[in-house]
Protein backbone atom coordinates (compact mmCIF):
# COMPACT_ATOMS: atom_id res chain seq x y z
CA UNK A 1 0.00 0.00 0.00
CA UNK A 2 1.12 3.60 -0.81
CA UNK A 3 2.41 5.37 2.41
CA UNK A 4 0.90 8.60 0.46
CA UNK A 5 -1.72 8.89 -2.44
CA UNK A 6 -2.06 12.54 -3.85
CA UNK A 7 -5.09 12.75 -6.32
CA UNK A 8 -5.81 15.48 -9.07
CA UNK A 9 -4.96 18.11 -6.10
CA UNK A 10 -6.13 21.56 -6.14
CA UNK A 11 -5.62 24.39 -4.14
CA UNK A 12 -6.56 27.64 -4.46
CA UNK A 13 -6.55 30.72 -2.30
CA UNK A 14 -8.39 33.49 -2.35
CA UNK A 15 -6.79 37.19 -2.35
CA UNK A 16 -8.46 39.67 -0.71
CA UNK A 17 -7.87 43.36 -0.30
CA UNK A 18 -8.35 45.48 2.67
CA UNK A 19 -11.92 46.22 3.16
CA UNK A 20 -11.92 42.01 2.18
CA UNK A 21 -13.25 41.97 -1.34
CA UNK A 22 -12.07 39.47 -3.25
CA UNK A 23 -9.15 40.44 -5.68
CA UNK A 24 -8.71 37.28 -6.71
CA UNK A 25 -7.73 33.74 -7.55
CA UNK A 26 -4.33 31.77 -6.76
CA UNK A 27 -3.81 28.52 -7.67
CA UNK A 28 -0.95 27.39 -5.90
CA UNK A 29 -1.49 23.45 -6.19
CA UNK A 30 -2.58 22.63 -9.88
CA UNK A 31 -3.46 19.16 -10.19
CA UNK A 32 -1.19 16.93 -8.45
CA UNK A 33 -0.65 13.30 -8.71
CA UNK A 34 1.57 11.81 -6.56
CA UNK A 35 1.84 7.94 -5.23
CA UNK A 36 5.04 7.44 -2.22
CA UNK A 37 5.41 4.09 -1.15
CA UNK A 38 6.20 3.38 2.40
CA UNK A 39 9.86 3.02 3.10
CA UNK A 40 10.63 5.40 0.21
CA UNK A 41 12.90 8.57 0.25
CA UNK A 42 11.34 11.09 -2.02
CA UNK A 43 12.92 14.52 -3.07
CA UNK A 44 11.20 17.38 -3.88
CA UNK A 45 12.56 20.46 -6.03
CA UNK A 46 11.33 23.72 -7.09
CA UNK A 47 11.93 27.32 -7.33
CA UNK A 48 10.82 29.56 -4.46
CA UNK A 49 6.58 29.95 -4.95
CA UNK A 50 6.43 26.42 -7.32
CA UNK A 51 4.21 25.36 -4.69
CA UNK A 52 6.42 23.26 -2.57
CA UNK A 53 5.65 23.72 0.54
CA UNK A 54 1.90 24.19 -0.18
CA UNK A 55 1.92 20.64 -1.41
CA UNK A 56 4.09 19.45 2.08
CA UNK A 57 1.44 21.23 4.38
CA UNK A 58 -1.62 18.78 2.48
CA UNK A 59 0.45 15.75 3.79
CA UNK A 60 -0.24 15.95 7.40
CA UNK A 61 -3.36 17.67 7.02
CA UNK A 62 -2.44 21.55 7.69
CA UNK A 63 -4.06 22.51 4.61
CA UNK A 64 -6.91 20.69 3.30
CA UNK A 65 -7.77 20.28 -0.82
CA UNK A 66 -9.77 22.44 -2.75
CA UNK A 67 -10.25 19.92 -4.97
CA UNK A 68 -8.97 16.38 -5.48
CA UNK A 69 -7.52 14.05 -2.65
CA UNK A 70 -4.99 12.90 -0.02
CA UNK A 71 -5.17 9.59 1.59
CA UNK A 72 -2.16 9.75 4.25
CA UNK A 73 -1.44 6.00 5.42
CA UNK A 74 -4.93 5.13 3.36
CA UNK A 75 -6.72 8.28 5.30
CA UNK A 76 -8.67 10.85 3.79
CA UNK A 77 -7.32 13.93 5.12
CA UNK A 78 -10.83 15.76 4.57
CA UNK A 79 -12.49 13.64 7.48
CA UNK A 80 -11.95 15.45 10.42
CA UNK A 81 -12.02 11.74 12.65
CA UNK A 82 -8.91 10.80 10.72
CA UNK A 83 -6.94 14.14 11.61
CA UNK A 84 -4.76 12.79 15.09
CA UNK A 85 -4.31 9.37 13.17
CA UNK A 86 -2.57 11.29 9.94
CA UNK A 87 -0.53 13.75 12.46
CA UNK A 88 0.86 10.63 13.72
CA UNK A 89 1.48 8.61 10.68
CA UNK A 90 3.17 11.68 8.65
CA UNK A 91 5.42 13.77 11.08
CA UNK A 92 6.95 17.22 9.66
CA UNK A 93 10.03 19.20 10.31
CA UNK A 94 10.58 23.07 9.40
CA UNK A 95 12.50 25.22 8.31
CA UNK A 96 13.67 27.38 11.59
CA UNK A 97 14.68 25.22 14.40
CA UNK A 98 14.29 27.80 16.71
CA UNK A 99 10.41 27.94 16.10
CA UNK A 100 9.35 23.94 16.79
CA UNK A 101 11.49 24.10 20.32
CA UNK A 102 9.52 25.01 23.11
CA UNK A 103 10.91 22.27 26.22
CA UNK A 104 13.73 24.16 28.45
CA UNK A 105 15.87 20.66 28.34
CA UNK A 106 16.51 18.33 25.02
CA UNK A 107 14.63 15.41 26.33
CA UNK A 108 11.44 17.55 27.47
CA UNK A 109 11.07 18.70 23.85
CA UNK A 110 11.82 15.18 22.50
CA UNK A 111 9.22 14.33 24.75
CA UNK A 112 6.28 16.65 24.43
CA UNK A 113 4.65 15.00 21.00
CA UNK A 114 4.76 11.71 22.47
CA UNK A 115 3.25 13.41 25.80
CA UNK A 116 0.67 14.90 23.63
CA UNK A 117 -0.33 11.37 22.15
CA UNK A 118 -1.45 10.31 25.89
CA UNK A 119 1.39 7.52 25.98
CA UNK A 120 1.97 6.36 29.14
CA UNK A 121 5.20 8.39 31.13
CA UNK A 122 7.44 5.18 31.23
CA UNK A 123 6.92 4.58 27.31
CA UNK A 124 7.23 8.57 26.78
CA UNK A 125 11.12 7.81 28.02
CA UNK A 126 11.77 4.90 26.58
CA UNK A 127 10.96 6.94 23.14
CA UNK A 128 12.91 9.95 24.46
CA UNK A 129 16.00 7.70 24.47
CA UNK A 130 15.93 5.77 21.26
CA UNK A 131 14.75 9.23 19.19
CA UNK A 132 17.57 10.38 20.67
CA UNK A 133 19.97 8.20 20.14
CA UNK A 134 18.79 7.53 16.48
CA UNK A 135 19.50 10.99 15.65
CA UNK A 136 23.08 11.18 17.28
CA UNK A 137 22.00 13.19 19.87
CA UNK A 138 21.29 11.48 22.79
CA UNK A 139 24.95 12.99 25.15
CA UNK A 140 22.88 16.07 24.66
CA UNK A 141 19.77 15.14 26.70
CA UNK A 142 20.34 17.30 29.62
CA UNK A 143 21.39 20.06 27.74
CA UNK A 144 19.70 23.40 26.91
CA UNK A 145 18.58 23.80 23.11
CA UNK A 146 19.83 27.29 23.63
CA UNK A 147 23.28 26.13 23.65
CA UNK A 148 23.10 23.68 20.78
CA UNK A 149 24.31 24.62 17.07
CA UNK A 150 21.73 24.98 14.34
CA UNK A 151 22.49 21.41 13.29
CA UNK A 152 21.50 19.89 16.83
CA UNK A 153 18.93 21.63 16.97
CA UNK A 154 17.36 20.82 14.10
CA UNK A 155 18.34 16.67 14.77
CA UNK A 156 16.33 17.25 18.19
CA UNK A 157 13.14 18.65 16.21
CA UNK A 158 13.62 15.44 13.88
CA UNK A 159 13.88 13.35 16.87
CA UNK A 160 10.88 15.00 18.60
CA UNK A 161 9.23 13.91 15.25
CA UNK A 162 10.25 9.86 15.84
CA UNK A 163 9.06 9.78 19.41
CA UNK A 164 5.86 10.15 17.86
CA UNK A 165 6.78 6.89 15.69
CA UNK A 166 5.22 8.53 12.35
CA UNK A 167 5.80 5.74 9.49
CA UNK A 168 6.42 9.30 7.20
CA UNK A 169 8.94 12.23 7.97
CA UNK A 170 8.12 15.23 5.44
CA UNK A 171 10.64 17.79 5.85
CA UNK A 172 10.18 21.43 4.27
CA UNK A 173 14.17 22.71 3.73
CA UNK A 174 15.76 21.72 7.44
CA UNK A 175 19.19 22.65 6.14
CA UNK A 176 18.47 25.97 4.93
CA UNK A 177 19.86 27.70 8.11
CA UNK A 178 23.05 25.33 8.88
CA UNK A 179 26.59 25.92 7.95
CA UNK A 180 28.02 22.65 6.16
CA UNK A 181 28.60 20.40 9.00
CA UNK A 182 25.34 21.06 10.25
CA UNK A 183 23.82 20.49 6.44
CA UNK A 184 25.64 16.80 6.66
CA UNK A 185 24.73 16.14 9.90
CA UNK A 186 21.06 16.46 9.78
CA UNK A 187 21.08 14.93 5.71
CA UNK A 188 23.03 11.69 7.42
CA UNK A 189 20.20 11.53 10.38
CA UNK A 190 17.55 11.44 7.32
CA UNK A 191 18.94 8.78 5.49
CA UNK A 192 19.70 6.49 8.36
CA UNK A 193 15.83 6.83 9.80
CA UNK A 194 15.24 5.90 6.21
CA UNK A 195 17.69 3.07 5.28
CA UNK A 196 17.65 1.59 9.19
CA UNK A 197 14.54 2.57 10.55
CA UNK A 198 12.78 2.03 7.14
CA UNK A 199 10.80 5.58 7.67
CA UNK A 200 9.68 6.89 4.53
CA UNK A 201 11.25 10.46 4.12
CA UNK A 202 9.56 13.34 1.79
CA UNK A 203 12.41 16.12 1.44
CA UNK A 204 12.04 19.10 0.12
CA UNK A 205 15.11 21.10 -0.72
CA UNK A 206 17.25 23.93 -2.76
CA UNK A 207 20.10 21.87 -2.23
CA UNK A 208 20.95 19.80 -5.37
CA UNK A 209 23.72 17.55 -3.30
CA UNK A 210 21.24 16.21 -0.94
CA UNK A 211 18.90 14.69 -3.69
CA UNK A 212 21.21 12.30 -5.16
CA UNK A 213 20.18 9.74 -2.80
CA UNK A 214 16.51 9.43 -3.21
CA UNK A 215 14.74 6.65 -4.66
CA UNK A 216 12.82 9.54 -6.69
CA UNK A 217 12.89 13.00 -7.59
CA UNK A 218 9.81 15.25 -7.45
CA UNK A 219 10.47 18.80 -9.74
CA UNK A 220 7.43 21.61 -9.41
CA UNK A 221 6.58 24.33 -11.15
CA UNK A 222 3.63 26.82 -11.30
CA UNK A 223 2.13 24.17 -8.81
CA UNK A 224 3.03 21.49 -11.01
CA UNK A 225 4.94 18.60 -10.85
CA UNK A 226 6.94 19.31 -13.91
CA UNK A 227 9.25 16.75 -13.74
CA UNK A 228 9.69 13.43 -12.19
CA UNK A 229 11.83 10.15 -11.74
CA UNK A 230 15.22 8.78 -10.45
CA UNK A 231 18.08 11.12 -9.62
CA UNK A 232 19.89 10.28 -12.24
CA UNK A 233 16.89 11.11 -15.25
CA UNK A 234 16.19 14.35 -13.36
CA UNK A 235 20.01 15.69 -13.24
CA UNK A 236 20.33 14.78 -16.68
CA UNK A 237 18.49 17.35 -17.53
CA UNK A 238 20.39 20.23 -16.94
CA UNK A 239 18.94 22.65 -19.09
CA UNK A 240 16.08 22.12 -18.21
CA UNK A 241 16.73 22.42 -14.64
CA UNK A 242 18.41 25.89 -15.36
CA UNK A 243 15.43 27.12 -16.94
CA UNK A 244 12.84 26.09 -13.98
CA UNK A 245 15.31 28.01 -11.78
CA UNK A 246 17.11 25.16 -9.91
CA UNK A 247 20.38 23.71 -10.99
CA UNK A 248 22.39 20.39 -10.59
CA UNK A 249 24.98 18.80 -8.65
CA UNK A 250 28.51 20.22 -8.28
CA UNK A 251 29.80 17.40 -10.02
CA UNK A 252 27.19 16.73 -12.22
CA UNK A 253 27.64 20.43 -13.47
CA UNK A 254 31.35 19.76 -14.04
CA UNK A 255 30.93 16.59 -16.41
CA UNK A 256 28.34 18.84 -18.27
CA UNK A 257 30.79 21.75 -18.86
CA UNK A 258 33.83 18.56 -19.67
CA UNK A 259 30.96 17.35 -22.29
CA UNK A 260 30.21 20.43 -24.01
CA UNK A 261 34.10 20.91 -24.50
CA UNK A 262 34.11 17.89 -26.29
CA UNK A 263 34.89 15.04 -23.59
CA UNK A 264 32.86 12.15 -24.47
CA UNK A 265 30.61 11.33 -21.19
CA UNK A 266 27.07 10.51 -20.41
CA UNK A 267 24.60 12.53 -19.18
CA UNK A 268 23.44 12.19 -15.31
CA UNK A 269 26.74 11.54 -13.36
CA UNK A 270 26.27 11.93 -9.80
CA UNK A 271 29.08 11.07 -7.93
CA UNK A 272 32.92 11.83 -8.44
CA UNK A 273 33.90 8.09 -8.55
CA UNK A 274 31.51 7.75 -11.62
CA UNK A 275 32.87 10.85 -13.42
CA UNK A 276 36.19 9.44 -12.78
CA UNK A 277 35.46 5.79 -13.89
CA UNK A 278 33.91 7.35 -17.37
CA UNK A 279 37.18 10.05 -17.62
CA UNK A 280 39.06 6.87 -17.22
CA UNK A 281 37.85 4.81 -20.33
CA UNK A 282 37.92 8.33 -22.36
CA UNK A 283 41.93 9.25 -21.22
CA UNK B 1 40.05 54.71 3.68
CA UNK B 2 40.09 51.40 4.68
CA UNK B 3 39.03 49.95 7.64
CA UNK B 4 40.77 49.05 10.42
CA UNK B 5 40.18 46.61 13.25
CA UNK B 6 42.90 46.64 16.32
CA UNK B 7 43.16 44.12 19.13
CA UNK B 8 39.41 43.65 18.93
CA UNK B 9 37.65 41.77 22.34
CA UNK B 10 34.42 41.35 23.01
CA UNK B 11 33.46 39.22 25.92
CA UNK B 12 29.69 38.94 26.79
CA UNK B 13 28.46 38.85 30.08
CA UNK B 14 31.77 38.99 31.16
CA UNK B 15 32.43 38.94 35.12
CA UNK B 16 29.41 36.44 35.33
CA UNK B 17 28.97 32.66 35.08
CA UNK B 18 27.33 33.06 31.65
CA UNK B 19 30.45 34.69 30.38
CA UNK B 20 31.41 33.69 26.71
CA UNK B 21 34.14 35.50 24.75
CA UNK B 22 32.30 35.76 21.58
CA UNK B 23 35.90 37.87 19.68
CA UNK B 24 39.64 37.71 21.18
CA UNK B 25 42.46 39.73 19.64
CA UNK B 26 41.29 40.56 16.14
CA UNK B 27 43.02 42.42 13.77
CA UNK B 28 42.12 42.65 10.27
CA UNK B 29 42.57 45.83 7.91
CA UNK B 30 40.09 46.17 5.08
CA UNK B 31 41.05 48.10 1.91
CA UNK B 32 38.42 50.00 -0.31
CA UNK B 33 36.76 47.99 -2.81
CA UNK B 34 37.57 44.42 -1.43
CA UNK B 35 35.05 41.82 -2.20
CA UNK B 36 35.78 39.41 1.36
CA UNK B 37 34.01 36.37 1.82
CA UNK B 38 33.45 35.90 5.80
CA UNK B 39 33.14 32.18 6.83
CA UNK B 40 32.68 30.31 9.89
CA UNK B 41 30.27 27.69 11.87
CA UNK B 42 27.23 28.86 13.47
CA UNK B 43 28.66 30.25 16.26
CA UNK B 44 32.23 31.56 15.29
CA UNK B 45 32.13 34.74 15.87
CA UNK B 46 31.11 36.13 12.40
CA UNK B 47 27.94 37.98 13.27
CA UNK B 48 29.96 39.79 16.31
CA UNK B 49 32.50 40.60 13.92
CA UNK B 50 30.40 42.71 11.65
CA UNK B 51 27.91 43.99 14.39
CA UNK B 52 31.15 46.14 15.81
CA UNK B 53 31.98 47.10 12.32
CA UNK B 54 29.01 49.07 12.19
CA UNK B 55 29.02 50.58 16.11
CA UNK B 56 26.05 47.72 16.82
CA UNK B 57 28.08 46.19 19.56
CA UNK B 58 30.79 47.92 21.55
CA UNK B 59 34.20 46.32 22.15
CA UNK B 60 35.02 45.20 25.52
CA UNK B 61 39.00 46.34 24.56
CA UNK B 62 40.43 46.95 21.53
CA UNK B 63 39.00 48.98 18.56
CA UNK B 64 38.04 49.92 15.23
CA UNK B 65 39.05 52.86 12.75
CA UNK B 66 36.89 53.63 9.84
CA UNK B 67 38.24 56.54 7.64
CA UNK B 68 41.40 56.64 10.35
CA UNK B 69 38.92 57.62 13.23
CA UNK B 70 38.62 55.76 15.95
CA UNK B 71 34.40 55.13 16.30
CA UNK B 72 34.99 54.45 19.83
CA UNK B 73 35.92 58.50 20.20
CA UNK B 74 33.55 60.07 22.76
CA UNK B 75 32.37 62.84 19.73
CA UNK B 76 32.49 60.15 17.26
CA UNK B 77 29.40 60.24 15.34
CA UNK B 78 28.01 56.97 15.30
CA UNK B 79 24.93 57.80 13.13
CA UNK B 80 27.52 58.63 10.49
CA UNK B 81 28.94 55.32 10.69
CA UNK B 82 25.92 53.44 10.17
CA UNK B 83 24.94 55.11 7.05
CA UNK B 84 28.53 54.49 6.13
CA UNK B 85 28.88 50.93 6.69
CA UNK B 86 25.42 49.40 5.65
CA UNK B 87 24.54 46.15 7.05
CA UNK B 88 21.97 44.15 6.05
CA UNK B 89 20.74 41.04 8.35
CA UNK B 90 19.66 37.34 7.36
CA UNK B 91 16.12 37.54 5.79
CA UNK B 92 16.24 41.30 5.93
CA UNK B 93 12.93 40.94 3.95
CA UNK B 94 11.02 40.46 7.49
CA UNK B 95 11.87 43.99 8.60
CA UNK B 96 9.81 45.36 5.36
CA UNK B 97 7.05 47.11 6.53
CA UNK B 98 5.76 50.25 4.46
CA UNK B 99 2.38 49.95 1.96
CA UNK B 100 4.62 50.06 -0.94
CA UNK B 101 8.06 49.24 -1.90
CA UNK B 102 8.89 53.05 -2.76
CA UNK B 103 8.34 54.07 0.68
CA UNK B 104 10.11 51.34 2.26
CA UNK B 105 13.48 51.96 0.73
CA UNK B 106 12.80 55.73 1.27
CA UNK B 107 12.50 55.06 5.16
CA UNK B 108 16.52 55.02 5.71
CA UNK B 109 17.50 58.20 3.94
CA UNK B 110 14.22 59.96 5.43
CA UNK B 111 15.89 59.38 8.27
CA UNK B 112 18.92 61.15 7.32
CA UNK B 113 17.41 64.12 7.22
CA UNK B 114 17.50 64.72 3.69
CA UNK B 115 15.13 66.76 1.76
CA UNK B 116 12.21 64.89 -0.32
CA UNK B 117 13.50 65.41 -3.38
CA UNK B 118 17.17 63.69 -2.40
CA UNK B 119 15.37 61.01 -0.50
CA UNK B 120 13.20 59.87 -3.08
CA UNK B 121 16.13 60.12 -5.79
CA UNK B 122 18.41 58.01 -3.73
CA UNK B 123 14.86 55.59 -3.14
CA UNK B 124 14.64 55.18 -6.62
CA UNK B 125 18.52 55.09 -7.60
CA UNK B 126 18.71 52.41 -5.29
CA UNK B 127 15.50 50.41 -6.89
CA UNK B 128 17.47 50.40 -10.06
CA UNK B 129 20.38 49.23 -9.08
CA UNK B 130 18.88 46.27 -7.21
CA UNK B 131 16.88 45.73 -10.81
CA UNK B 132 13.26 46.74 -9.88
CA UNK B 133 11.27 48.04 -12.62
CA UNK B 134 9.02 50.77 -12.33
CA UNK B 135 6.35 48.73 -12.38
CA UNK B 136 6.70 47.41 -8.62
CA UNK B 137 7.40 51.09 -6.88
CA UNK B 138 3.91 51.40 -5.19
CA UNK B 139 2.94 47.55 -5.23
CA UNK B 140 3.26 46.18 -1.69
CA UNK B 141 6.51 44.56 -0.67
CA UNK B 142 4.48 41.22 0.80
CA UNK B 143 2.88 40.55 -2.33
CA UNK B 144 6.46 40.23 -3.94
CA UNK B 145 8.50 36.90 -4.61
CA UNK B 146 11.05 35.97 -1.83
CA UNK B 147 13.72 36.87 -4.20
CA UNK B 148 12.91 40.33 -4.76
CA UNK B 149 11.57 40.84 -1.40
CA UNK B 150 15.33 40.63 -0.37
CA UNK B 151 16.07 43.09 -2.93
CA UNK B 152 13.67 45.67 -2.13
CA UNK B 153 15.40 44.95 1.54
CA UNK B 154 19.09 45.62 -0.06
CA UNK B 155 18.03 48.23 -1.83
CA UNK B 156 17.18 50.06 1.75
CA UNK B 157 20.20 49.82 2.46
CA UNK B 158 21.33 50.88 -0.44
CA UNK B 159 19.87 54.30 0.00
CA UNK B 160 21.98 55.40 2.65
CA UNK B 161 24.61 55.15 0.01
CA UNK B 162 27.06 53.42 2.57
CA UNK B 163 30.98 53.14 1.36
CA UNK B 164 31.15 49.05 2.71
CA UNK B 165 28.08 46.84 2.41
CA UNK B 166 27.53 43.93 4.30
CA UNK B 167 25.58 41.06 3.87
CA UNK B 168 25.13 38.26 6.24
CA UNK B 169 23.85 35.37 4.53
CA UNK B 170 21.57 37.35 1.92
CA UNK B 171 21.23 33.95 -0.14
CA UNK B 172 19.24 31.66 2.68
CA UNK B 173 16.18 29.94 1.52
CA UNK B 174 16.84 31.19 -2.02
CA UNK B 175 16.31 29.03 -5.13
CA UNK B 176 19.53 28.50 -6.95
CA UNK B 177 18.83 30.99 -9.62
CA UNK B 178 17.74 32.80 -6.68
CA UNK B 179 21.28 32.78 -5.25
CA UNK B 180 22.95 33.78 -8.79
CA UNK B 181 20.80 36.64 -9.44
CA UNK B 182 21.41 38.09 -5.68
CA UNK B 183 25.22 37.41 -5.97
CA UNK B 184 25.52 38.32 -9.49
CA UNK B 185 23.36 42.07 -8.79
CA UNK B 186 26.19 42.52 -5.06
CA UNK B 187 29.10 41.59 -7.76
CA UNK B 188 27.48 44.03 -10.05
CA UNK B 189 27.22 46.69 -7.14
CA UNK B 190 30.86 46.45 -6.06
CA UNK B 191 32.33 46.50 -9.61
CA UNK B 192 30.49 49.67 -10.70
CA UNK B 193 30.24 51.44 -6.91
CA UNK B 194 33.76 50.41 -5.67
CA UNK B 195 32.04 49.79 -2.73
CA UNK B 196 33.46 47.52 -0.21
CA UNK B 197 31.88 44.25 0.04
CA UNK B 198 31.73 41.82 3.32
CA UNK B 199 29.67 38.81 2.60
CA UNK B 200 28.63 36.34 5.21
CA UNK B 201 28.23 32.73 3.79
CA UNK B 202 27.69 29.15 4.66
CA UNK B 203 28.07 28.27 0.59
CA UNK B 204 31.97 27.21 0.13
CA UNK B 205 30.94 27.23 -3.64
CA UNK B 206 29.58 30.78 -3.78
CA UNK B 207 32.61 32.04 -1.69
CA UNK B 208 34.92 30.71 -3.88
CA UNK B 209 33.35 32.14 -7.14
CA UNK B 210 33.03 35.54 -6.16
CA UNK B 211 35.30 36.84 -3.11
CA UNK B 212 38.84 38.34 -3.44
CA UNK B 213 39.36 37.20 -0.56
CA UNK B 214 38.32 34.86 2.95
CA UNK B 215 38.70 35.30 6.23
CA UNK B 216 37.51 32.45 8.76
CA UNK B 217 36.65 32.64 12.15
CA UNK B 218 36.68 29.78 14.27
CA UNK B 219 36.11 29.73 18.18
CA UNK B 220 36.31 33.64 17.72
CA UNK B 221 39.53 34.54 16.19
CA UNK B 222 40.69 34.32 12.32
CA UNK B 223 41.88 31.38 11.61
CA UNK B 224 42.99 32.14 7.85
CA UNK B 225 42.73 35.07 5.55
CA UNK B 226 43.52 35.08 1.70
CA UNK B 227 42.42 34.48 -1.27
CA UNK B 228 40.56 31.50 -2.21
CA UNK B 229 42.88 29.54 -3.36
CA UNK B 230 44.85 29.71 -0.39
CA UNK B 231 42.57 29.23 2.00
CA UNK B 232 41.05 26.29 0.28
CA UNK B 233 44.19 24.30 0.49
CA UNK B 234 43.92 24.19 4.02
CA UNK B 235 40.97 22.24 3.30
CA UNK B 236 41.54 19.58 6.07
CA UNK B 237 41.70 22.30 8.72
CA UNK B 238 38.62 23.87 7.17
CA UNK B 239 36.93 20.59 7.93
CA UNK B 240 38.01 19.96 11.78
CA UNK B 241 35.96 23.30 11.91
CA UNK B 242 32.87 22.40 10.56
CA UNK B 243 33.42 24.17 7.53
CA UNK B 244 34.94 22.70 3.49
CA UNK B 245 36.49 22.81 0.39
CA UNK B 246 33.88 24.11 -2.49
CA UNK B 247 32.81 20.43 -4.55
CA UNK B 248 35.20 20.75 -7.25
CA UNK B 249 38.12 20.57 -4.86
CA UNK B 250 37.53 16.88 -3.63
CA UNK B 251 36.89 15.95 -7.12
CA UNK B 252 40.09 17.14 -7.44
CA UNK B 253 41.85 15.27 -5.12
CA UNK B 254 40.07 11.88 -5.66
CA UNK B 255 41.25 12.20 -9.31
CA UNK B 256 45.06 12.77 -8.53
CA UNK B 257 44.30 10.11 -5.93
CA UNK B 258 43.49 7.34 -8.61
CA UNK B 259 46.03 8.19 -10.84
CA UNK B 260 45.16 11.30 -12.69
CA UNK B 261 47.80 13.72 -13.03
CA UNK B 262 46.40 16.99 -12.26
CA UNK B 263 46.37 20.29 -9.86
CA UNK B 264 44.26 20.07 -6.87
CA UNK B 265 43.68 23.90 -6.46
CA UNK B 266 40.66 24.60 -8.43
CA UNK B 267 37.82 25.97 -6.75
CA UNK B 268 35.65 26.81 -9.63
CA UNK B 269 34.02 24.60 -12.26
CA UNK B 270 35.51 26.69 -14.66
CA UNK B 271 38.60 25.85 -13.22
CA UNK B 272 38.26 22.27 -12.58
CA UNK B 273 37.48 22.14 -16.30
CA UNK B 274 39.99 23.59 -17.68
CA UNK B 275 42.74 21.64 -15.67
CA UNK B 276 41.03 18.20 -16.26
CA UNK B 277 40.62 19.39 -20.14
CA UNK B 278 44.48 20.10 -20.09
CA UNK B 279 45.22 16.55 -18.38
CA UNK B 280 43.56 15.06 -20.95
CA UNK B 281 45.47 17.06 -23.76
CA UNK B 282 42.90 18.49 -25.41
Amino acid sequence: MNIIDVSKLVFEYIRRDDEGNVEGITTAIDHVDMEIKQGDFVAVLGHNGSGKSTLAKHLNAILYPSEGTVWVDGKDTQEEENLIPIRKSAGMVFQNPDNQIIGQIVEEDVGFGPENLGVETKQIWERVEESLKAVGMYKYRKKSPNRLSGGQKQRVSIAGVLAMHPKCIILDEPTAMLDPSGRKEVIRAVRALNEVEGITVILITHYMEEVIHADKVYVMDKGRVEMQGTPKEIFAQVDKLRSLRLSVPQVTLLAHELKKSGVALPDGILTTQELIEELKKVR
Amino acid sequence: MPIIVDHLNCIYEAGTAMEVVALSDINLVIPDGQFIGLIGHTGSGKSSLIQHLNGLIKASSGTVYFNGEDIYDEDYDLKKLRSKVGLVFQYPEHQLFEVDVFSDVCYGPKNLGLSKKDVELRAYKALKMVGMDDEYFYQSPFDLSGGQKRRVAIAGVLAMEPEVLILDEPTAGLDPKGRDEILGLIKKLQAETGMTIILVSHSMEDVANYVDRIIVMNGGSVMLDGVPKDVFAHYKELEEVGLAAPAVTYIMQQMKEQGFDVGTDATTIAEARDEILRALGR
